[in-house]
């Protein structure tokens, strides 16, 4: 057969209008998209996070879907790796037209999708807690702050154990950013910060900081490590003798799953404070609980922060969709910010119009035997440290991340 | 006071720490000039052979002292008998076998074990100097350490059996025509040199739990001691150690773990300026 141009043309056409007019009228389902690490360094991060995903979406179809649609998430593997990140948020936002994405674990990879999002306009949920400060109309973030954490732990710290503390924290914008915060919210509390180390992530020994820490005699440690490597802060700790003598306080520590790993005589007394702990006894925690092991099964990870604010997350996107009664990205986002409050595992989240951060509840815990206790509560705080500097209210075009001097 | 003695004890840790991790290394590149950049993994399987014996109730002593080369040692005469065998003298191609072999390794163990730290803890307590406290684990690996090279000296310097290896590592075709089997002496070599990192990986288990992507941060600081000691296995490691050790932990005291290790690299690069051929190739030449 002899192929004319123009026969050419139109088979050309036609074969690139097919997929297009598939998608159109297969578009039953709500197609959005997620990026979290399920291997690689982050697994132990990533794998909890998935599994609340998972789980508000089948909720969500369970109870009919949004606008009668069922929802399908398209999952991707960053693998631990900033640049699959970028390639795969390109991929959800331009081939996939995703109605929205959740993603990122690291504020590293968060800065990288955040603002290729932006520029393909499609709609983003940022869930783990991270060091505040990010103000883009474009993003929601459903995770706390330092303002919220920190500055309810460190009053506590204070006032319980004594003036003088020292911080230890991971080495890269997370550590270095929210020591800054605890330095403010320390001297804030009335007690002073006498010294702060950096660790770099794949730092294994700290007989050195053990020592020198001894040699101060601080009231209390802040620990901001971060990762499998920094575990072994604890386990030399304990190794010297030192379990239990000075309190340890962190706004990471739990994270990563660091009460389970660790041996009890290793971590028992650590205290976290965090928006969400599995062991918060509550009706509507202990359901959600339930919900969570009858779908994963008795092994499933241990449910963090970062996992219950991206149950949250994706709540919080369903509250918008049916309040604008459309997926479009602005009528989303408007009816977002003209109010919503999700009763989540750990609390009420509420949005913060001016910053797209939560209102959320927050609580400290101590380890007991590979889990927490909860020693206290404090109801709806107020991401106030990103709220001293954004309002997309007044300023909607507003788009950059604050850091504290 | 107190807090000066506190230092050199911590010194002498570091020192321990870091012959145990460089030994097996040494005694692979050493006698074999077969670089093992699978190094790493061997610490790792250690690792993973001590923590899962202890997890099955072994005992710990025996899990860290025994299992943890003897299991790692099978491995090694598995990677001799079917990699390194085919590559003696070509230095660059074991190098890069040896590569291979430490992502295959990463990867196997990432799948297996999984992506994350396994730990147990230390089993001895502490002790106490004036005001501070200490963990004793870390003066056990230095004794330990120090068991390991004494043996390792007093065997080559006075057996029979250290004579032929080192016979074998001056003079191959020398040893070779006076009766000696090379490829038999490379093979059991290389399969003492992998138990040496298992034991290393055994050791460091209670300290800096285990984790399938560990070995990287281990096989640099091994190679760079190894290089800085020079031709001698035991001397050579030991006085390299000894040097490196110490400046790491004097400029991690003074200033912070980051600087303490580019102190580390530093006096290394500076070392090997003025010493080319490492530190046993200018004093102490022809010790074991």
């Amino acid at each position: 057969m002899k192929i004319s141009r123009r026969l050419f043309l139109g088979g050309t056409a036609a074969a690139l209008t097919a997929p297009w007019v598939n998608r159109s009228f297969a578009a039953d389902d709500i197609t959005i998209a997620s990026i979290y690490d399920l291997s690689g360094g982050l697994e132990i991060y990533g794998q909890p996070f998935d599994a609340c995903l998972d789980l508000a979406v089948s909720e969500l179809n369970e109870a009919g879907g949004l606008l009668g649609r069922q929802i399908k998430v398209q999952k991707y593997d960053p693998q631990s790796n900033i640049q699959l990140y970028t390639q795969f948020a390109t991929e959800a936002a331009t081939s996939l037209q995703a109605a929205t994405v959740f993603g990122g674990i690291t504020s590293a990879s968060r800065e990288a999708i955040r603002p290729i999002l932006g520029r393909y306009q499609t709609l983003y949920f940022y869930s783990p807690l991270y060091e505040g400060g990010v103000c883009d109309r474009n993003t929601f973030l459903t995770g706390s702050t330092p303002s919220q954490t920190i500055g309810q732990l460190m009053p506590f710290a204070v006032k319980n154990f004594g003036k003088k503390v020292y911080v230890l924290a991971a080495d890269y914008n997370y550590g270095q950013i929210s020591a800054k915060w605890v330095r403010d919210f320390t001297a804030q509390a009335g007690g002073e910060v006498i010294a702060a180390e950096f660790f770099p992530l794949d730092v294994t020994d700290f007989s050195a900081a053990i020592q020198k820490i001894q040699r101060e005699k601080p009231d209390v440690i802040y620990t901001l490590l971060v990762g499998g490597n920094h575990m072994s802060f604890f386990r030399q700790w304990a190794a010297a003798g030192m379990a239990g003598q000075i309190p340890i306080v962190s706004t990471s520590f739990g994270g990563g799953n660091e009460h389970i790993v660790l041996t009890p005589a290793e971590s028992d007394g650590v205290m976290a404070a965090f928006g969400y702990f599995q062991e918060i006894k509550s009706p509507a925690n202990e359901a959600f609980v339930k919900r969570y092991h009858q779908k994963f099964g008795d092994k499933a990870p241990y449910v963090t922060e970062h996992a219950s604010a991206t149950y949250n997350a994706v709540h919080h996107w369903a509250n918008g969709v049916r309040k604008a009664n459309s997926l479009d990205r602005m009528a989303v986002i408007e009816a977002i910010e003209s109010g919503s409050t999700v009763d989540g595992p750990g609390g009420s989240s509420t949005i913060d119009p001016k910053t797209h951060h939560c209102a959320t509840d927050v609580h400290i815990g101590r380890v007991k035997d590979h889990s927490f206790e909860i020693l206290e509560s404090f109801a709806n705080q107020p991401p106030a440290d990103t709220a001293a500097v954004c309002d997309l209210v007044a300023n909607p075009n507003d788009n950059q991340q604050y850091v504290i001097q | 006071m107190d807090y000066l003695l506190v230092v050199l004890l911590q010194i002498a840790g570091a020192v321990g720490n870091l012959a145990l991790v460089s030994v097996g290394l040494a005694v692979i590149f050493g006698m074999m000039r077969v670089i093992n950049l699978a190094h790493g993994e061997f610490i790792m399987l250690g690792g993973f052979a001590a923590i899962f014996s202890v997890q099955a109730g072994i005992n710990i002593w025996l899990a860290m002292l025994v299992i943890a080369p003897l299991s790692v040692a099978v491995l090694g005469v598995l990677v001799e008998r079917l990699v390194m065998r085919r590559l003696y003298g070509r230095m660059v191609d074991t190098m890069l076998a040896s590569w291979g072999l430490s992502l295959l390794l990463i990867g196997l163990a990432t799948t297996f074990f999984g992506n994350r730290v396994v730990g147990v803890a230390a089993p001895v307590g502490s002790f106490r100097i004036g005001e501070y406290s200490l963990g004793a684990y870390d003066f056990v690996l230095a004794g330990i350490a120090l068991v390991v090279f004494a043996a390792g000296y007093a065997i080559l310097r006075f057996t029979r059996v250290g004579l032929v290896a080192r016979a074998t590592m001056q003079n191959r075709e020398m040893a070779s025509s006076l009766g000696i089997e090379p490829s038999r002496v490379y093979a059991v070599t290389f399969a003492i040199g992998s138990a040496l990192s298992g034991l290393a990986g055994g050791l460091l288990a209670p300290i800096s739990g285990v984790l399938p992507t560990m070995g990287v941060a281990y096989v640099a600081k091994a190679f760079i001691t190894v290089i800085t000691g020079g031709a001698s296995v035991i001397t050579g490691t030991a006085l390299s150690s000894t040097l490196l050790g110490s400046i790491n932990t004097v400029s991690t005291f003074i200033t912070t773990p980051v600087l303490g290790d580019v102190a580390l690299l530093l006096a290394a690069t500076i070392f090997l300026r003025l010493l080319p051929t490492g530190i046993t190739g200018r004093i102490f030449k022809g010790a074991p």
